[in-house]
């Protein structure tokens, strides 16, 4: 009875095992604490804070799908955000459609340009594609450099140096902890869009593709579209956040977008886990909560960077699936020993000797 | 049926495949010679990863060479490796699925093909665990069960017993004899293993220094003066 029970569920994307019933629930969960209760118990600092280390959450999945899920190292995606800022800020400033519309936009304009981008990329593998996307990141930060981000000047690229202009927010969230609650939530849909592909038949390439790619070409997949298609997916999500940065601080600088930040992006994904999409999370508040703590601390804000590179190591040669995975596994030994010595020490409790 | 006509595969100065013709009739045929005999190279052809120099490869009438690797799948080849290649993030249901997903049947009979293809093989463990989870056999028959879900219609084994013991071997010989009369497939088979190739192969051909020696049925074949030649060399010990 039970092993037809089990057959029966097989396939089904409909029906949801008890597993995924407890994970729904603690996510559910997280995310009515996310919206409801931190914006009352944090200031607004955290709350800026919190909302970067949001849109960074995305952009972390962005690397994880490409890197975790595909098996292409990619170096660029901090380029791609702010190419996603750029667009989400120039409709912000020269249109007036609507908010969700400017976002989609960020996200399809982004999508093409990081498709355009990747397609000589998705020639190469392996350490050759990490440089090749890379320097591309670097070629983007030169172009920003000369072009700025819009702030409501004139013309095509929208800068006028002595303008004052802000880039707008959603008239539902023109507030600071709003325009979290917004992020969030645009976040989940993302990270939604991303999961359904990973559950579903891309996902199942991409696993194919990671693993062997002749076999992956013997099952029928057509390796090409299917990178393309993750290359497409990632810059889609990461646009999408791209265009929520620009909101959330009102104007964009290019010194916010180093190259060098790609690097870092990548270094705290692998240490967040690139096999769960909860390491794009943990990498999210990683990469901002962690350097906020080291200021209001007084220590060097560069702290972070050498710690990143300790943590890289640390994960790669002790838990290569990443915090995400490591730290429940570690917490859960950790309560068997607790569980263990208070037993030890509770006088006979349970009456054994 | 597959006929091939003329084949010749060069790399630099080795040539792996002399112009060969062969052709390959239906049931469960075997593909015999010793190491470095060039049959992995005609798989190989075969499923798109080599270029041949020259020659044609017809399969049920359709020019397979002149098709993209993954669309020979889409048509019906399906092959295994020497070295496993079911994916071990995914769990057994979705290994199968995922090539009837690539394939050109239907979505609406997908979910009794991919169970079928599992209950074909013989498959014990629960269907949604992952294969990383799963040993030596069960890999095994997870690849198989990849290369027969749907309607395949050449399936090339290559070495599919390589490190089994003798019992599972048995199970898997069982298994690979039923799949022209259960799916109508023509399979080839290649193993060292001549034991399994007699269970299974009514005709087998042998490979040697990448020309045909050998074919017709496999008792014979297996008598054949060359073949021993071939495998055991020609000098007394």
């Amino acid at each position: 009875m039970e092993a037809t029970g089990v057959v029966t569920r097989v396939g089904s994307s409909v029906r949801v095992s008890r597993g995924e019933g407890i994970q729904l629930a603690v996510i559910a969960a997280l995310l009515v604490f996310v919206l409801v209760g931190l914006p009352q118990l944090l200031s607004l600092f955290w709350i800026d804070t919190s909302t970067s280390a949001v849109v960074y959450a995305v952009a972390a999945l962005g690397v994880g799908l490409l890197v975790g899920r595909v098996g292409m190292v990619s170096l660029g995606q901090v380029a791609v955000l702010a190419l996603g800022a750029w667009v989400g800020a120039k409709f912000c400033l020269s249109t007036s459609l609507p908010y969700p519309i400017v976002l989609l936009m960020s996200g399809l304009i982004t999508m093409v340009l990081g498709v355009l981008i990747g397609l000589p990329a998705l020639r190469v593998s392996g350490l050759y594609l990490a440089l090749v996307t890379l320097m591309l990141a670097g070629a983007i930060t030169v172009v920003l450099t000369v072009t700025n981000f819009p702030n409501g000047g004139k013309g095509f690229l929208g800068y006028d140096e002595n303008y004052p202009g802000t880039i707008r927010r959603p008239s539902i969230a023109t507030s600071d902890p709003a325009f979290f609650r917004y992020s969030v939530i645009v976040a989940v849909v993302m990270f939604a869009l991303v999961v359904w592909h990973l559950r579903s038949k891309p996902g199942r390439a991409w696993a194919a593709i990671r693993q062997s790619e002749p076999a992956a070409l013997t099952a029928g997949v057509n390796v090409t579209l299917y990178k393309m298609w993750a290359f497409a997916l990632a810059s889609f999500v990461t646009g999408v956040a791209g265009g929520l940065l620009g909101s959330g601080a009102g104007k964009l600088y290019t010194f916010q977008f180093p190259t060098s930040q790609s690097v870092i992006l990548f270094a705290v994904v692998l240490m967040g886990g690139i096999y769960t999409v909860w390491g794009a999370v943990l990498a999210g508040v990683l990469l901002w909560v962690l350097p906020a703590l080291f200021t209001i601390w007084g220590i060097d804000s560069q702290l972070p960077t050498i710690l990143f590179g300790i943590g890289v190591l640390q994960v790669l040669t002790t838990a290569p699936a990443g915090i995400a995975y490591q730290f429940p596994r570690d917490m859960a030994k950790l309560g068997k020993l607790l569980y263990r010595l208070v037993r030890r020490f509770t006088p006979s409790a349970s009456g054994a000797s | 049926m597959i006929e091939i006509k003329n084949l010749t595969v060069h790399f630099g100065g080795v040539i792996p495949l002399d112009d060969l013709s062969l052709t390959f009739e239906s049931g469960t045929c075997g593909l015999i010679g010793p190491n470095g005999a060039g049959k992995t190279t005609f798989f190989n052809v075969l499923s798109g990863f080599v270029s041949p120099t020259s020659g044609s490869v017809t399969a049920y009438g359709d020019d397979l060479l002149s098709m993209a690797h993954y669309r020979r799948a889409r048509w019906g080849l399906r092959r295994t490796f020497q070295t496993e290649q079911a994916i071990e993030e995914l769990s057994i249901y979705e290994n199968v699925a995922m090539i009837h997903e690539h394939s050109s049947s239907s979505r609406s009979t997908r979910r009794t093909d991919v169970l079928g293809a599992i209950d074909f093989v013989g498959l014990e463990p629960n269907p949604n665990s992952k294969v990383m989870t799963l040993g030596a056999r069960d890999r095994r028959l997870v690849e198989i069960a990849r290369a027969v879900v749907g309607k395949p219609r050449v399936v090339l084994l290559d070495e599919p017993a390589a490190g089994l013991p003798d019992e599972e071997t048995e199970h898997l010989g069982s298994v690979i004899q039923a799949i022209p009369g259960h799916m109508g497939a023509l399979v080839i088979l290649v193993d060292h293993d001549m034991s399994l190739v007699s269970a299974c192969c009514a005709k087998t051909a042998v490979l040697d220094f990448g020309a045909l020696i050998a074919s017709g049925p496999t008792a014979e074949v297996l008598r054949d003066e060359r073949v021993m030649r071939a495998y055991l060399g020609t000098e007394a010990v």
